[in-house]
């Protein structure tokens, strides 16, 4: 929108364990202007060897952008993120935490714990798809990411 | 937009030298449907010590959301924004750099001493009122911002 378009496409890492969110916000990222790969991982350890390209993730690409859940299985958000932003090789990727937690202490420790942003996700589908596009807008075309 | 059930007005500090970018986003600001303040320092100094409420500002209300540009006068951004993400008090509050740097440096410096994004001013005034209501979109009506 306001720049000139990256030579190549922006790659999406999602870190979430509900299939019906993973498949809202790719319908949501298919109507992107921007071009983009979206990445799914299930749960936070899964989520850690796709960022540090481990085993089958060898070939992986290096994430543009990282939207996170909080209540994960195997390893939590909140762990996960603590990791991301202590890892000088990851720590520049930006987070953004989409959750359903609306609670003060889990909003006050991610920022804290360096999250790029918080976001509460709407329950209502049409609400949900929106917040995503929001995201895509302002993350993809408004925002110099670190890889630009 | 889906959560702004808070009470109080939302604040939002802006450091910026440059006069003309001032009154531009305090126009932008002005038709946002969230009821907002907009407080100014216009050098890295007075930005510091409005954060920590020396002197004139000991009833400066706790920033929201701070918007940063790099190059200013006596304190430089990149410095503002490394004392504010060591800082205990100050540290959770989002910084959204805003500057004419498109240099490859300051948006991996940036993004490695946690700014939470890091966006780059159009020259075009249109597109620059643009800009900050997409900020004021996203971070106001879709982000959930630190509870104070």
């Amino acid at each position: 929108m306001m720049d000139e378009p990256r030579g190549s496409a922006v790659e999406i890492l999602l870190v979430e364990d509900n299939p019906g969110d993973v498949r809202l916000t790719q319908e949501a990222l298919k109507e992107s202007k921007v071009t983009n790969n979206l990445y799914i991982a299930g749960d936070g350890v899964e989520a850690l060897a796709f960022l540090r390209k481990e085993g089958e993730y060898a070939d992986m690409p290096h994430p543009d952008l990282i939207l996170l859940d909080l209540n994960l299985p195997k390893k939590d958000g909140r762990e996960l993120i603590e990791e991301i932003k202590s890892n000088e090789e990851l720590k520049r990727i930006p987070v953004v935490v989409l959750t359903t937690s609306k609670a003060e202490e889990d909003i006050m420790q991610m920022y804290d714990r360096h999250a790029n942003c918080y976001i509460t996700k709407p329950i209502d589908f049409d609400q949900f798809i929106e917040v995503v596009r929001s995201i895509e807008n302002f993350w993809l075309t408004i925002v110099k990411l670190p890889s630009d | 937009m889906y959560d702004q059930e808070r009470g109080s007005p939302v604040e939002i500090f802006l450091v910026e030298d440059n006069p003309g970018d001032v009154r531009l986003t305090e126009e932008a600001l002005k038709e946002s449907k969230v009821l907002n303040n907009l407080h100014v320092a216009m050098d890295g100094v007075e930005a510091m010590e409005y954060l920590k409420r020396q002197g004139k500002y000991s009833d400066a209300p706790h920033p929201d959301l701070i918007l940063l540009d790099l190059n200013l006068p006596k304190k430089d951004g990149r410095e503002v924004l490394e004392e504010i993400k060591a800082d205990e008090d100050l540290r959770r509050i989002p910084v959204v750099v805003l500057t004419t740097s498109k240099a490859e440096e300051d948006i991996l410096r940036m993004y490695d001493q946690h700014a939470n994004c890091y966006i780059t001013k159009p020259i075009d005034f249109d597109q620059f009122i643009e800009v900050v209501r997409s900020i004021e979109n996203f971070w106001l009506s879709i982000v959930k911002l630190p509870p104070v």
